[in-house]
């Protein structure tokens, strides 16, 4: 039976040509999937009727598990039950080795960059893990659409760097997806609201989900959304607000580390119904078992879930507000604050954001859907099923991109909070005579020396042709695509000999070391700049020694005798001594003026040679 | 001369309007496509033809021209669900052969 919806006016597909088009939003707790129908986009249910699909994924000898089932699992099986893998993907195991800590998961020794986790079906990476989320996400949606997506759009969190965002592209092309392109959350979020079509304006997006607090600043201009500013805390979410409950009730049950990671689970369990309950009523009860075998029930009141929860509110809030300045804001140029995530039902947490912006914010379409309904709207129209309803959406980087230099100095092509898609270039050129290559080292941050930044690719550009210091021509271009992925190229302008290197997964970054990265570039701006100076002065002073040795072999037996020979050499170490032991750039300057001068006579020598020697053998006539 | 709406298909019309916040009802119509030679339309109304005639059966508004009235006349439009499936049917009395799928047809 064919089943059909209403289309807009001029708009209804031929049979058979229908694209479908889905949004999915693939979060650390819970995954949903979206789709345009009948001009009202929705989130799609499974069988039960449930459209959240909890993004946990349970390995068993007879197959693969997701959703409810898995996670119900989770406390029996814990190795081979793996949830809130979205903190994984596209990390390297170094990120990892600092998560493991907290995760019940066997991480497999690899020479590899990317992270295995043992199970009984083997061993995974986070990248295959996240695709079988999207394999059950896509069933559903072929299921209830009536047919395979033609394409999706998925959503990552604006943080998301490079390596990130080309894990989440391979986990849905490792599903079978076409990814049309991804989108950042807050971005799909507004576009729900339908921010995009109203008047222009500052909003913010409030997302607190189950691990992760994110803010995110928006400026809709001319119909473009510009992503302001981001910020956040990897480490923070309604998990904390039931660890919280959970802790309260270990103190008021008198129970010490005796409890057992199993007990400890079922206690989180019952803190989380209490905190949805507290959404709607007064008080909530709770029940536990007692690691004796004894039963504990207990009474928590919204006041003293207010009290145990506030600390938590209160870090959002200051992340809030350095986003804030980041996008150089007030909170009251803010015109609407989206909430996001399920947390965001707390009514403390509400009272607050909405204190904080002085302004209600946004909670009419469920949180926990409100970002996959905007990835769906975001489909429908690169699906080309809406014509002249096109949507160009902005985002930035969130860190400084750019190449190492002489003396481990960074230069910045790309700056920060630059909106993307981008390409930016920058001319550079060689630092010694007949130089024919030349490594690129390509670093992202903010701080002035490539040691304190972090390194994302390195490549070389060969075959420049042999020139005097100086004299060659290497433009370097930086592209961010649209999905903020990375390309960086360098090509010898005379030649056109060219490099390039795109920044595949490596290792990433959390957004925590994101903000980290961000803040120790702030409080170190003054002793960067005194390194900035001293390595350039080493550099400059390094240029010095090179040309005088260089003039010293071709010349420095014609021109001076033994003892002003001796004379230069002995400025020329003394320069070098300096240089390896100074710290204070004002005394490499000095030595480096101080060679100069002994040298001056050499120079004016070398110069009239030069003229002589070019001069020789012509008449005056020919100079006129 | 009369196009019908199921209990259910009237109230889905009606959300499906309420939603889209403008629009004055559904059209159906047929136009010449698909595997089987006819395939049916549906699609809101905002603008009303010259040739349009329009129908109002359980409070909502449904638009068909002249043209597809022939074709469509005496259908009752349904809405049904099945599995995960959901979506409006046309309960066409004219249809004499339909493509497997049901999209298209020839009367």
């Amino acid at each position: 039976m064919a089943f059909l919806q209403i289309a807009e006016p001029g708009q209804s597909d031929a049979p058979h040509e229908r694209r479908l088009a889905v949004g999915i939003d693939l979060g650390t707790t819970n995954s949903l999937v979206a789709a345009v129908r009948s001009g009202v986009a929705g989130t799609l249910p499974d069988e039960q009727g449930c459209c959240l699909l909890p993004s946990v994924v349970r390995y068993t000898s007879q197959g693969v598990i997701v959703g409810d089932e898995a996670r119900a699992a989770a406390s029996k099986d814990p190795h081979n039950t793996i949830a809130s893998v979205k903190r994984l993907i596209g990390r390297g195991i170094e990120d990892v080795e600092t998560l493991a800590d907290r995760l019940p998961y066997e991480f497999v020794d690899t020479d590899s960059a990317v992270p295995r986790l043992r199970t009984v079906a083997g061993d995974v990476t986070p990248v295959e893990v996240s695709a079988e989320i999207l394999k059950v996400l896509a069933k559903r949606a072929e299921a209830t659409l009536g047919g395979p997506p033609t394409g999706v759009v998925i959503t990552v969190p604006a943080y998301f760097d490079d390596a990130q965002r080309q894990a989440s592209k391979d986990a849905a092309k490792l599903a079978g997806l076409h990814v049309f392109r991804l989108l950042n959350e807050p971005t799909a979020a507004a576009v729900a609201y339908g921010l995009d079509r109203g008047a222009e304006g500052v909003h913010a997006i409030y997302d607190l989900g189950g691990g992760t607090f994110d803010i995110s600043i928006l400026r809709l201009n001319k119909g473009v959304f510009e992503v302001l500013a981001t910020g956040g805390d990897s480490a923070l979410g309604g998990d904390d607000f039931d660890r919280a409950i959970a802790e309260w009730v270990l103190g008021q049950a008198g129970i010490g580390s005796e409890a057992s990671p199993c007990h400890l689970r079922e206690l989180m369990g019952r803190a989380r119904v209490a905190k949805e309950v507290l959404s709607e009523q007064e008080s909530a009860d709770i029940e536990v078992t007692l690691p004796d075998g004894a039963r504990w029930a207990g009474r928590i009141d919204r006041d003293t879930f207010n009290q145990l929860v506030d600390p938590l509110i209160r870090r959002t809030i200051t992340a809030c507000r350095r986003a804030l300045r980041d996008a150089g804001v007030r909170p009251e140029d803010i015109e609407d604050v989206v909430m996001v995530g399920g947390s965001t039902r707390a009514l403390r947490v509400r009272e607050k954001v909405g204190e904080f912006f002085s302004t209600g914010p946004l909670v009419d379409i469920d949180p926990d859907k409100v970002v996959a309904i905007g990835a769906a709207l975001q489909a429908d129209v690169l699906a080309g099923n809406r014509p002249g309803g096109e949507m160009l959406l902005l985002d930035v980087i969130p860190l400084s991109l750019g190449i190492e230099t002489m003396g481990g100095l960074v230069e910045k092509i790309v700056p920060r909070n630059t909106t993307i898609p981008v390409a930016r270039a920058q001319e550079f050129t060689t630092f010694k005579d007949g130089q024919i290559a030349m490594a690129i080292h390509v670093v992202q941050g903010e701080r002035e020396l490539v040691a304190d930044n972090r390194s994302l690719a390195r490549f070389e550009l060969r075959g420049i042709p042999p020139m005097v210091a100086g004299a060659a021509r290497i433009r370097v271009t930086f592209s961010v695509d649209a999905d903020g992925l990375l390309h960086v190229e360098a090509e010898e302008l005379s030649q056109g000999v060219r490099a390039s290197v795109e920044v595949k997964p490596s290792y990433g970054l959390t957004d925590e070391e994101i903000t980290g990265m961000l803040k120790t570039s702030i409080e170190h701006a003054g002793e960067d700049m005194v390194a900035r100076v001293l390595a350039e002065q080493r550099v400059e002073a390094a240029r010095v020694i090179e040309a005088l040795q260089a003039a010293l072999t071709a010349d420095g037996d014609e021109l001076l005798d033994d003892e002003e020979r001796q004379r230069i050499e002995q400025a020329l170490v003394s320069l070098q001594a300096t240089v390896e032991t100074a710290t204070d750039a004002d005394e490499i300057r000095r030595a480096t003026e101080e060679l100069e001068k002994t040298c001056e006579f050499y120079v004016e020598r070398r110069m009239n040679s030069n003229i002589r020697n070019a001069m020789a053998g012509h008449k005056v006539g020919e100079f006129e | 001369m009369a196009i019908t709406l199921s209990d259910m298909a009237a109230e889905r019309v009606r959300r499906f309007l309420d939603n889209r916040g403008s629009g004055i009802g559904v059209r159906l119509g047929v136009k010449t496509s698909g595997c089987s030679g006819m395939a049916y339309v549906m699609e809101f109304v905002d603008q009303l033809n010259e040739d349009d005639v329009v129908f109002d059966d359980k409070g909502v508004k449904v638009i068909i021209d002249e043209k597809s009235l022939v074709c469509l006349d005496g259908t009752e439009l349904d809405y049904a669900r099945e599995g995960l499936n959901e979506g409006f049917v046309f309960n066409n009395p004219n249809v004499k052969d339909q493509c497997g799928c049901g999209e298209s047809f020839t009367v």
